[in-house]
């Protein structure tokens, strides 16, 4: 039980009471943002991301994930109450939270909500105090080759199993990418890109990027949807936790198979959403009463949003084990680690063992803590809804200009920011997914000196991608990956052979 | 990259069809495509003894970009005929320019004014203007928040803003 010792460690580096006030502070924080409208998850990262710029960085890494913590949290009172999901995730939450909410039971969602979550989330973090570690110490082998392949499947897996149209995740990840390369090329020295303008010599950064692309665009696109927030109140007894809490026992299986998605779905890139909806339609499939979900069945919260947040938090496992986010907020919070010179990845466990079990410390901690705050909280939180939009959406321009601005100083960043609004409100509008761009963005110089250092270690020759079992097996698998949709193609042609002859061989019977 | 393309008439039906936004965005990714290619190309893009020169990884990519939006160019233009759905119409064309003009101006003012002026000026007059609502209520509310936003960075957490001559008057 090392991890057990290094977990205990972890919370005394955790419990002094600056780090516990900046905790509060970021769930709070977390909450206020995945309540507003056109804020979530990674918008808030991003925009308060420079608060933490003069902090240690452990105290910093606590307070944004707390952040994220408090937005998982507050997306899931929007959904129940005003049938607006606050984060793609969260719509599968609508399906039965706001009928409850309309019954009524709008406490007993909200219960349901938050408990759920953080049953998601603590099993989510159990798996990654046991095996964060493990792989890491695995990956410590690795060496550029391994990398790259580990990126490659990342890469692939989004072509090849994303639900968009393949030629417009392409069409995302390569922008990210040459995004990514703008400035002074890392391994010749060379500059590339810039057109002789001084200001791209830096390079675009992520975050701003971030900024633009969530938050300046979500606002253009909730103003023109025009949002008419009409809403149930709602306070919760502690009388109604009681209640709900006494009946979970009986949906063990639910929240197990939907902790299993999660985790599983959370490790792979990009699986959050699925995850969500993958967690209800099972339900719903194994359940003695699948008509009842979607009229306000309390095990239809239960579903998603276990699912929802155990994939959210495992997300962080790859991000901290390997330096490949599992999300796009995990992606933000990358960002950060590496504006504070932290390189997430093997290493990271070995040279900064008491932040990386601080932080991990800090995701029990964050969530026992988010989830009192939450029910006790609600009735506050709910009536920022009734703020009118008007006065919300110019505070939160300012607050993407403050978050821009402060990351490197820069006009142009707040420039790039309004033009990566226009481009992610044109975006989304045409169905072109964003995530791939944002992972493309900060993994792709990543990925292009660790392909780069493979083939100057190598001699320039391909075959090192296949050297030895561990390399090679992840590389196939990527490409399996990618060219999936041909071959489970090809797969179903070949049953299809088959099927014809039992058709009809059937009329004889 | 893909700026605004769409021309701002009054508040008919449909200002704009999806199908044009996409051809439109589709030829500018590749114009893009084309001319970061170029500039890879001139970097160079060959592949030396020890691996790929600079120009390289970009090269390729700009490549599998620029067939990427020509994939989606000829499917549009072959496949997909006729009207399609509506892009933006009249109403929230107008709707989202209240927000993004504003934004604009914000971004301007922050130049000459600093960002704390140019932020009571956007919140005032958004809530004014856009939301109608009481100027009164509009003025203290930009206020406030122009001061806290003042107080918790360049004050607490000392993440320095740009300022203008109102700062400067007061010896920031």
């Amino acid at each position: 039980m090392e991890a057990f010792g290094l977990l205990l460690q972890g919370f005394s580096v955790l419990l002094t009471f600056k780090t516990l006030s900046f905790m509060i502070v970021g769930l709070v924080l977390g909450i206020f943002v995945g309540v507003l409208p056109g804020l979530g998850g990674p918008n808030g990262v991003a925009i308060l991301l420079p608060l933490t710029f003069t902090m240690d960085p452990t105290t910093a890494i606590v307070m944004l994930s707390c952040i994220y913590w408090g937005a998982l949290f507050g997306g899931a009172i929007t959904s129940i109450l005003f049938n607006i999901p606050g984060e793609a995730w969260s719509v599968a939450t609508t399906f039965d939270g706001y009928p409850m909410a309309q019954q009524g039971q709008a406490a007993e969602a909200l219960t349901a909500a938050f408990t759920s979550s953080f049953i998601g989330s603590l099993v989510a973090v159990l798996l990654i105090t046991f095996l964060a570690p493990g792989i890491a110490s695995f990956a410590l082998q690795f060496g550029p080759p391994e990398f790259f392949a580990v990126y490659l499947l990342t890469f692939c897996s989004f072509v090849g199993l994303g639900r968009e149209d393949k030629h417009k995740t392409i069409i995302s990840m390569t922008l990210g990418f040459l995004l990514a390369g703008i400035g002074l090329d890392t391994v010749s020295g060379q500059l590339r890109m810039t057109f002789g303008w001084d200001e791209l010599l830096r390079g675009i950064n992520f975050l701003v990027a971030v900024i633009g692309l969530f938050g300046i665009s979500e606002i253009l696109l909730t103003m023109e949807e025009r949002l008419a927030l009409r809403g149930h109140a709602a306070s919760i007894s502690l009388r109604v936790v009681l209640n709900v809490w006494k009946d979970l026992p009986r949906y063990w299986m639910t929240l197990l198979r939907s902790s299993a998605i999660g985790c599983w779905l959370g490790i792979t890139p990009g699986g959050a959403i699925a995850a969500s909806f993958m967690g209800y339609n099972l339900a719903k499939r194994f359940s003695n009463d699948p008509e009842g979900f979607g009229k306000g069945k309390i095990e239809g919260v239960f579903a998603p949003e276990t699912a929802a947040h155990a994939s959210g938090t495992s997300a962080l496992l790859p991000m901290l084990a390997l330096g490949i986010p599992g999300s796009g907020t995990a992606a933000i919070l990358l960002g950060g680690l590496l504006v504070w010179g932290l390189n997430p990845g093997p290493l990271l466990f070995v040279e900064h063992k008491d932040f990386v079990w601080g932080l991990i410390a800090s995701m029990y901690l964050g969530n026992v803590v988010g989830l009192v705050m939450v029910l006790t909280t609600v009735p506050i939180f709910a009536a920022i809804l009734r703020v009118p939009f008007s006065a919300i959406a110019p505070m939160i321009v300012v607050s993407c200009a403050i978050g821009a601005f402060a990351i490197q100083n820069a006009m142009f960043d707040v420039w790039l920011m309004l033009v990566f609004g226009v481009v992610g409100y044109v975006f989304k509008k045409l169905n072109i997914p964003l995530a791939p761009f944002t992972l493309a963005l900060v993994l792709g110089n990543r990925a292009e000196s660790s392909f780069r250092l493979s083939m100057i270690g190598s001699g320039g020759d391909l075959r090192v991608f296949w050297s030895n079992w561990l390399v090679g097996t992840i590389t196939t698998l990527a490409l399996i990956l990618l060219f999936w949709p041909l071959i489970s193609q090809a797969f179903g042609r070949v049953s299809r052979l088959w099927r014809p002859a039992a058709v009809i061989r059937t009329p004889h019977n | 990259m893909a700026e605004e393309t769409e021309p701002a008439t009054g508040d008919a039906q449909a200002v704009v069809g999806t199908r044009s936004v996409d051809i439109v965005v589709y030829l500018m990714l590749l114009a893009f495509a084309a001319l970061l290619g170029f500039d890879n190309w001139r970097t160079g893009m060959s592949w030396e003894a020890d691996g790929p020169q600079a120009g390289y990884f970009p090269f390729y990519l700009s490549l599998l970009l620029g067939a990427a939006s020509l994939y989606g160019l000829v499917y549009k233009l072959l496949m997909e005929r006729g009207p399609g759905e509506t892009f933006v119409t009249g109403e929230q064309l107008r709707r989202v320019m209240q927000v993004f003009v504003p934004t604009l101006l914000f971004c301007v003012f922050m130049q000459w004014l600093g960002l704390y002026v140019a932020s009571f000026l956007l919140i005032a007059g958004f809530m004014w203007l856009v939301g109608r609502i009481a100027l009164w209520k509009a003025l203290v509310t930009g206020f406030l928040f122009s001061l806290i936003m003042f107080i918790t960075f360049d004050i607490a957490f000392d993440v320095i803003m740009p300022k203008g001559p109102l700062e400067a008057a007061f010896g920031y």
